[in-house]
């Protein structure tokens, strides 16, 4: 069996987090992804924590790591005219697929725009994304991944109404928006492989974000509603939240979808009265009454550890999951059953931990290989891939071209 | 782009994005949903307010450039009308409970049987197989369980989801991402393949470097409202109060770093509530988090205090004069309003079939070839005579068929 993408050439420009984790997916299934990068100005997040064993260093980062296993590591720099050329011939004369999300402008500028390119290549598939996209009042304005969730709503709607709200954890939409980014750029490789035609590919990430933050801002335009964040409440099921269990900072999520699971709560809770109970008979008088609720709900968590609870309840067909914190995860039987974690043998930082594709398929096995190392390919991709003599290669590298 | 591919779509609200992607993406998914209507329809909010079957904003969202095909798969005749379409399908989409088609007699083994070229995608919470395959989930359990929630809220309270249910969005993305692959294998091994997506691990996979924290220095980082924890004792504040709203701000390490706070500090100083300290440090020479944590302190409180008696949008385009990396946490209505999108015109007029306009969203993505359909979602039905001929029913057969409810 061939992996999927066996034979496919993709050039990646792509930095930080939400580049690097779309083009992955093409580099865990087979392809050969060349990720140019310049010693002179690493990634942002070859810098980011957490370094294997504490220790600082451009190859030591679990957070780099994680977004670009198997592929091959190229440095350029771009400053110079001769490693310009060397990226023009590589995207001319050897890509399928060139991806890059620097600010507007900074591809152009290198003379790597998709006009320049497509002359020479007519059948690549480029793929731009932006934080605002292309065009408009702001599209050069500086920015990076986490105040795209302010932007995009999600920092709004997460947290408690009666407090600042909070944001999710991290660049979260540069955590949403690959698997549109992937789908899209396969889709025109598709569509290239039978017409022989490529095409430009240009993605606002603010725009790609709000496919998961939609309903409410139509719901805006539509009835002049402006919903606000809610905690852990929801408008169609109580009991519904985050309940404190034994033990330090430990919690359970329940949810009640239907009277039915309310009513099995309530036995399983050694409460079986409060079904006739008039504060809780009816989803409208469960949330009229949901504080009340919550407290009759948290005097049973509080005694009972996150698993009895989640187990418990899901022997009784009521909704409900522990909060896991970092370390839960990797002992968490269906992250293990599903391998979510792979261990890879890294040069530098030695046996790390990364996310596998999250997929599982019948026919197709992944071909998970480690991060490189900052430049670790350079040598043969420009020797072996671009057919340059190692006499000239020597030359450009004692006057820095691949800094 | 995908148009010679046709989509069969058994999902429901919870797998419905995958389809959605794939159609945006010129595909033709026929969503076949039951004759009362999927449950992706009785979703708030509503047009109007009203939950009528055709009203539901996040149907009109996620089912726009689909077919709808309402067609009665629990019963015989159903369940052999489906199974005619197979021969002619080469993505099926499904969100039951493990084991249900199955039960119905539409099992892998029996689908491929018939279509050796047929790709399954099934997106369920947890996954097809493993000790949580039969757990009941919602929104919740799957931030709890996936780790979000831990690392989401304020300290001294319970840990929160995303307001918007988050988990499914997630799934179906992840589908769409899965189908391409499986469609790429296809190209190279002229074979079809089941594909079984979690949710869980979907969200998972949102966590940032949380996980790598753990496995590679035991950390476990923990929530912090609104702001955030970096390093071992420090806390960056990301999310201020200002006089309507909130704002945001990230002061970023490095070079960037030095720039957007000389940049703050001026505006602050002219505006007499600048800090001698801020002004004079060069911050360029902290990467990010690395600010010494006196002058954080002082950072967070100077800031705090100078947003507070500002108003978002005075913040927001002044920073975006002076370069300063604020932004504006927006509310639903701000998001309509954000300068840059009106600009992009990113949210379209749509016209429904009985005349009434609603607003949706724009294209997630541009081509030079290509532009994703803007429209409202099928109505319940809307191609079902279209597919059933097709399949060489005649009229009376297809009328049979909707007298007795297996299709409208």
């Amino acid at each position: 069996m061939k992996h999927p993408f066996e034979g496919l050439k993709v050039l990646d420009f792509c930095w930080v987090v939400i580049g690097p984790m779309t083009t992955r997916y093409f580099s865990d299934y087979g392809a050969t992804v060349i990720r140019v990068e310049s010693g002179l100005r690493p990634d942002v997040i070859r810098h980011g924590l957490p370094f294997a064993g504490n220790k600082p260093g451009v190859n030591r980062s679990g957070y780099w790591a994680n977004y670009n296993s198997g592929k091959l590591g190229l440095s350029l720099n771009m400053s110079d005219h001769r490693a310009r050329e060397i990226a023009f011939k590589l995207a001319t004369e050897w890509a399928d697929v060139i991806t890059e999300n620097f600010t507007p402008g900074t591809i152009e500028k290198w003379g790597l725009s998709y006009d320049k390119i497509k002359n020479k290549n007519p059948g690549v598939v480029m793929f731009s994304a932006s934080m605002l996209g292309r065009g408009g009042p702001y599209d050069a304005q500086p920015g990076f991944g986490p105040v795209l969730t302010a932007l995009s709503g999600h920092t709004n709607f997460t947290g408690w109404p009666d407090r600042v709200p909070v944001s999710p954890y991290g660049a979260y939409t540069d955590f949403l928006v690959p698997y549109l980014a992937f789908s899209a750029i396969c889709a025109a490789l598709d569509e290239k492989r039978r017409t022989g035609i490529g095409q430009y590919l240009d993605l606002s990430q603010l725009e790609a974000s709000l496919y998961f933050l939609g309903t409410p801002v139509m719901d805006f335009l539509a009835n002049n509603n402006i919903q606000e964040r809610s905690g852990n409440q929801d408008p169609g099921m109580a009991p519904h939240g985050i309940y404190k269990c034994f033990g330090n900072d430990r919690w359970c999520a329940i949810a009640c979808e239907s009277d039915q699971q309310w009513r099995s709560l309530a036995k399983l809770i050694g409460q079986p009265q409060l079904e006739k109970d008039v504060r809780f008979s009816s989803l409208a008088a469960r949330k009229a009454n949901s504080g009340e609720l919550d407290k009759i709900v948290e005097q049973w968590t509080i005694l009972h550890c996150p698993d009895e609870v989640m187990n418990i309840c899901q022997s009784e067909g009521v909704p409900a999951g522990s909060v896991r914190d970092s370390k839960d995860l990797f002992d968490d039987p269906q992250h293990i059953h599903r391998k979510h974690f792979i261990y890879m043998e890294h040069a530098e930082m030695g046996t790390y931990a990364s996310d596998s594709s999250g997929l599982i398929m019948s026919e197709t096995q992944p071909n998970y290989r480690p991060a490189p190392l900052l430049g670790e390919h350079t040598h043969k991709v420009i020797t072996e891939m671009l057919g340059m003599s190692n006499e000239e290669f020597s030359l450009l590298l004692s006057e820095g071209v691949f800094d | 782009m995908l148009k010679p591919y046709r989509v069969i779509d058994l999902a429901d609200d919870r797998g419905i994005f995958c389809g959605k992607i794939l159609a945006d993406l010129g595909a033709e998914v026929i969503k076949i949903e039951p004759t009362t209507g999927d449950p992706a329809r009785r979703l708030g909010p509503f047009i109007n307010n009203d939950p009528g079957i055709e009203n539901s904003l996040y149907w009109q969202l996620y089912s726009a450039n689909k077919k709808s095909f309402a067609l009665d798969i629990h019963s015989p005749m159903g369940k052999e009308i489906l199974l005619k379409l197979i021969p002619s399908c080469d993505i099926l989409i499904e969100s039951f409970a493990p084991g249900t088609l199955g039960k119905l007699g539409l099992g892998w083994d029996t689908l491929k049987s018939i279509n050796s070229q047929l790709i399954q995608v099934s997106i369920t919470p947890f996954g097809q197989t493993g000790p949580y395959k039969n757990h009941l989930a919602t929104d919740i359990i799957g931030s709890a369980l996936s780790g979000f929630a831990h690392l989401t809220g304020d300290s001294d309270r319970a840990p929160v989801r995303v307001s918007i249910p988050q988990f499914w969005l997630l799934g179906g993305a992840t589908g769409a991402t899965g189908a391409m692959i499986a469609l790429q294998s296809r190209v190279r091994n002229k074979v079809g393949q089941l594909v079984d997506v979690s949710c869980l691990e979907s969200l998972t996979r949102t966590l940032s470097h949380a996980p790598q924290f753990w496995d590679m220095n035991e950390v476990i980082l923990k929530r912090s409202g609104p702001f955030r924890p970096v390093g071992e004792k420090n806390a960056l504040r990301v999310n201020f109060e200002c006089q309507d709203g909130y704002v945001n701000y990230i002061q970023p390490g490095g070079a960037t770093g030095g720039r957007a706070m000389a940049a703050l500090s001026t505006w602050m100083e002219e505006e007499g509530e600048g800090h001698p300290l801020l002004s004079s440090t060069d911050f360029g020479e902290y990467g990010f988090g690395q600010i010494p944590t006196d002058l954080l302190n002082i950072m967070n409180s100077t800031l705090e205090l100078f947003f507070k008696t500002r108003s978002k949008i005075y913040l927001s385009e002044e920073a975006i004069k002076r370069r300063v990396l604020l932004f504006p946490v927006n509310n639903p209505s701000d998001i309509y309003t954000y300068p840059q999108l009106l600009a992009r015109g990113f949210f379209r007029e749509v016209t429904m079939q009985n005349s009434q306009k609603i607003f949706t969203l724009g294209p997630w993505i541009q081509s030079s070839d290509y532009a994703i359909p803007v429209k409202t979602a099928p109505s319940l039905g809307e191609h079902s005579d279209q597919i059933l001929e097709e399949l060489g029913l005649s009229r009376s057969e297809i009328q049979s068929l909707i007298d007795n409810r297996i299709a409208k």
